[in-house]
C-alpha cells in the first residue's frame, strides 16, 4: 500500500530528527558537565609569580612554587655552563642546546619546572650520574642543564615562559 | 529465574507478592541449588559482599567527619583519630577493609582462573567481575588520596601523570583531571566525589555479577555441568550460608588482628606527613595490591610503552575466555596447566615484591622476566597448553567418584543419602 508506505517514510523523518535534535541537546548539557572539571578562574588567576633572585648566590639555586609546582631557578657557574655546552647533541634523547634552555645575555640562569617528564616527581638537585638532578622515583637522570640523559623520562624539564622585569626579579608565567 | 512457583503462605505476602515478587526473589535466593562439593575456595563471594558493605558503611560514617579541602583534610583525619569517639576503629576498619578487600578478591580472581570459572558459559559474570576489580582499584586509590599526606599526594601525582604518556592529548587530559596545573585542591575535591560515588557502582555490579552467576548456577571443582536440582546439590541456605557463614568468622579473625595490632603494617610511615608539592618522598610505592602492575610499568625502560603494558595487564584478563582453548574447565583434571597456574601465582606474587623495590639491578631484571612470563602465560600458554594437553578423565556427575572411587562406598553412599 503505497499510502501506508509514505506515513511510513514521514514517521522516519521525525524519528531521525528527534534523535539529531536529542543528540544536539545531550551534547549540549553534557559538555558543560565535562569542561567544568578544567582549571577554574582561581587556578588560572594562579598564572604569573614573581621571584627576587638577587640573593643567590652562584652555584646555588632555589625553587619556588608555580601554578602549584615546583620551580628551579638555579644561578650556575660558568665551569657548570661550559659542561652543559661541551655536550654532544647525539647523546641526548631529546636533542636541545644549552644555548636553547636559557635568555640570551642571562646564560648562567637556568630557570625549569622542577617536575621529571617521566611521572611528575621532583628531582633531587647535585644527583645523578651527569652532575645535575635524579628523579628518585623512577630513576631519570638529568644533567646540569636539564635535559634528561638517562631513565624513562621522555623529554628534558620543561622550560616555563619567563622574563627577567630587573636584574634581580624574574617573572614566571 | 526461579524453577518453581512460589506461593507465599499469609494472605498478606500473597497480596504483595502479586504485586512486587520480592518473596519469590527471597525463595529463589535460599532455595537456589548449589553444586553439594563447594570448597572453602568458594566462601570468597559471601566475603567480599561483606567487605563491601563494611567499606560503604565505615565511609559512610567518616565523611560525616572528614572534610575534603587540601588545607583541612590531613587535619580532619587525625581529628577523626583522636577526638571522634571510636575514629580510630572507623578509620582503621575502613582502611585495612581496602587491603582486605584486594585479599579476598585476588583469592576470588585466581580461585576463577583455577577452577575455570570464567570459561563458557560463565564468562558475562567474569567480565562483570572484573569490571568491578577496575572500580575497586579507582575507588581505593581515590581513598588514600583522601588524607592529604605525602604518599597521598605523590601516589595521586605519579598515577595521573600516566596519562600525560597518551600522545597529543595527554597533557590536556591530565591538566582536565586535576582541574588545576597539578594536583591540588580541585583534585582533592573531585577525588572525595568519586571515592563516595564508586562503592555504590560496585554494589549495582555485584547484583548484575550474581544475577548472571544464578543462570548458569555455580561452577564447582571439578568443574562439569550439574543437573539442577539434583543429587548434586543442595540448597543455598543453610549449606552454603553455614559455610559461608563459617569462613566469614575466621576471615573476621583476621580482619580483626590487623585492625587491633598492625593497624598501619599495611600503610606507608610517609602518608603520616602532610602533603608537600616541593618533596617528592625518596622511594614512592603504591599500596601493596596494585604492586604487581606498577613493576610491570617500571619494567619498561619508556613511558608510553610502560604505561600501555600496564593497562595491557589487566585489559587482557577480559578476552581469558578466549584465549583458554580447553575444553575442560577444572584444573583438578589439567595437569599441565596445572602447573603453569602455579608459576602464574608465584610471577604475580614475585612481581608484586619486585615493585616494593627500587627499580635498579637485581630487580629490574625479575620485573622484566616476571612481565614477559605474565603475558606469555595469557597469550601463548593458555592457548597452546589448551589444544596439546591431554587431560585426566572427567567425572559424570559430582557423586560419581565418591561412589565409586571413594575407600569406603559405604560410608560415602550414606552421606550422599542424606542430601
Amino acid at each position: 500500500m503505497s499510502k501506508e508506505e509514505k506515513k511510513v517514510n514521514r514517521r522516519d523523518f521525525l524519528f531521525t530528527a528527534s534523535y539529531t535534535v536529542g543528540a544536539v541537546g545531550i551534547g549540549a548539557v553534557i559538555w558543560p558537565m565535562i569542561d567544568q572539571m578544567n582549571p577554574d578562574k582561581a587556578q588560572q588567576a594562579l598564572a604569573t609569580t614573581e621571584v627576587d633572585i638577587s640573593s643567590v648566590e652562584p652555584g646555588k639555586s632555589i625553587t619556588v612554587l608555580w601554578r602549584g609546582k615546583p620551580v628551579f631557578l638555579k644561578r650556575r657557574t660558568p665551569e657548570e655552563i661550559a659542561e652543559a655546552r661541551a655536550v654532544n647533541l647525539d647523546d641526548l634523547p631529546d636533542p636541545q642546546k644549552d644555548e636553547e634552555r636559557v635568555k640570551e645575555g642571562k646564560d648562567e640562569w637556568l630557570v625549569m619546572l622542577g617536575v621529571c617528564t617521566h611521572l611528575g616527581c621532583v628531582p633531587l638537585k647535585d644527583k645523578g650520574d651527569y652532575n645535575g638532578w635524579f628523579c628518585p622515583c623512577h630513576g631519570s637522570h638529568y644533567d646540569v642543564s636539564g635535559r634528561i640523559r638517562k631513565g624513562p623520562a621522555p623529554t628534558n624539564m620543561e622550560i616555563p615562559k619567563f622574563e627577567f622585569v630587573d636584574n634581580n626579579t624574574i617573572k614566571i608565567g | 529465574m526461579s524453577e518453581h512457583e512460589y506461593t507465599p503462605k499469609s494472605k498478606a505476602g500473597k497480596w504483595f507478592n502479586d504485586r512486587l515478587p520480592l518473596l519469590t526473589l527471597g525463595a529463589h535466593l535460599t532455595d537456589y541449588p548449589t553444586p553439594k562439593n563447594l570448597n572453602y575456595w568458594w566462601t570468597f563471594g559471601g566475603i567480599l559482599t561483606f567487605c563491601l558493605i563494611t567499606q560503604i558503611v565505615t565511609g559512610i560514617v567518616l565523611a560525616m567527619h572528614y572534610v575534603a579541602h587540601a588545607d583541612l583534610a590531613f587535619a580532619s583525619v587525625e581529628h577523626i583519630m583522636r577526638d571522634v569517639n571510636y575514629g580510630w576503629l572507623i578509620r582503621y576498619i575502613h582502611s585495612n577493609g581496602a587491603s582486605m578487600f584486594f585479599l579476598a578478591v585476588y583469592i576470588h580472581i585466581f580461585r576463577s582462573l583455577f577452577y575455570g570459572s570464567y570459561k563458557s558459559p560463565r564468562e558475562v559474570i567474569w567480565i562483570i567481575g572484573l569490571l568491578i576489580y577496575l572500580l575497586m582499584m579507582a575507588a581505593a586509590f581515590m581513598g588514600y588520596v583522601l588524607p592529604w599526606g605525602q604518599m597521598s599526594f605523590w601516589g595521586a601525582t605519579v598515577i595521573t601523570n600516566l596519562f600525560s604518556a597518551i600522545p597529543l592529548v595527554g597533557d590536556s587530559i591530565t591538566t582536565w583531571l586535576w582541574g588545576a596545573y597539578s594536583v591540588d585542591n580541585p583534585t582533592l575535591n573531585r577525588f572525595f566525589s568519586l571515592h563516595y560515588l564508586i562503592p555504590f557502582l560496585i554494589l549495582g555490579l555485584v547484583v548484575l555479577h550474581i544475577w548472571a552467576l544464578h543462570v548458569p548456577g555455580n561452577n564447582n571443582p571439578v568443574g562439569i555441568d550439574i543437573k539442577k536440582p539434583s543429587k548434586d546439590t543442595v540448597p543455598f541456605h543453610p549449606y552454603i550460608t553455614i559455610k559461608d557463614a563459617f569462613a566469614l568468622l575466621v576471615f573476621m579473625i583476621i580482619f580483626a588482628g590487623f585492625v587491633f595490632f598492625t593497624p598501619n603494617v599495611l600503610g606507608h610511615s610517609d602518608n603520616y606527613i602532610p602533603a608537600n608539592p616541593l618533596v617528592t618522598p625518596a622511594h614512592i610505592v603504591p599500596e601493596w595490591y596494585l604492586l604487581p602492575f606498577y613493576a610491570i610499568l617500571r619494567s619498561v625502560p619508556d613511558k608510553l610503552g610502560g604505561v600501555i603494558l600496564m593497562f595491557s595487564a589487566i585489559f587482557i584478563l577480559f578476552v581469558l575466555p578466549w584465549l583458554d582453548t580447553s575444553k575442560v574447565r577444572s584444573a583438578v583434571f589439567r595437569p599441565i596447566y596445572r602447573q603453569f597456574f602455579w608459576i602464574l601465582v608465584i610471577d604475580v606474587l614475585m612481581l608484586g615484591y619486585v615493585g616494593a623495590m627500587p627499580a635498579e639491578g637485581i630487580y629490574l631484571v625479575l620485573a622484566r622476566v616476571g612481565t614477559i612470563y605474565y603475558f606469555l602465560h595469557f597469550i601463548v600458554v593458555m592457548p597452546v597448553v589448551g589444544y596439546l594437553e591431554k587431560t585426566d578423565p572427567i567425572p559424570m556427575s559430582i557423586s560419581e567418584p565418591v561412589l565409586t572411587g571413594g575407600a569406603e562406598p559405604s560410608v560415602a553412599r550414606k552421606v550422599n543419602d542424606k542430601i
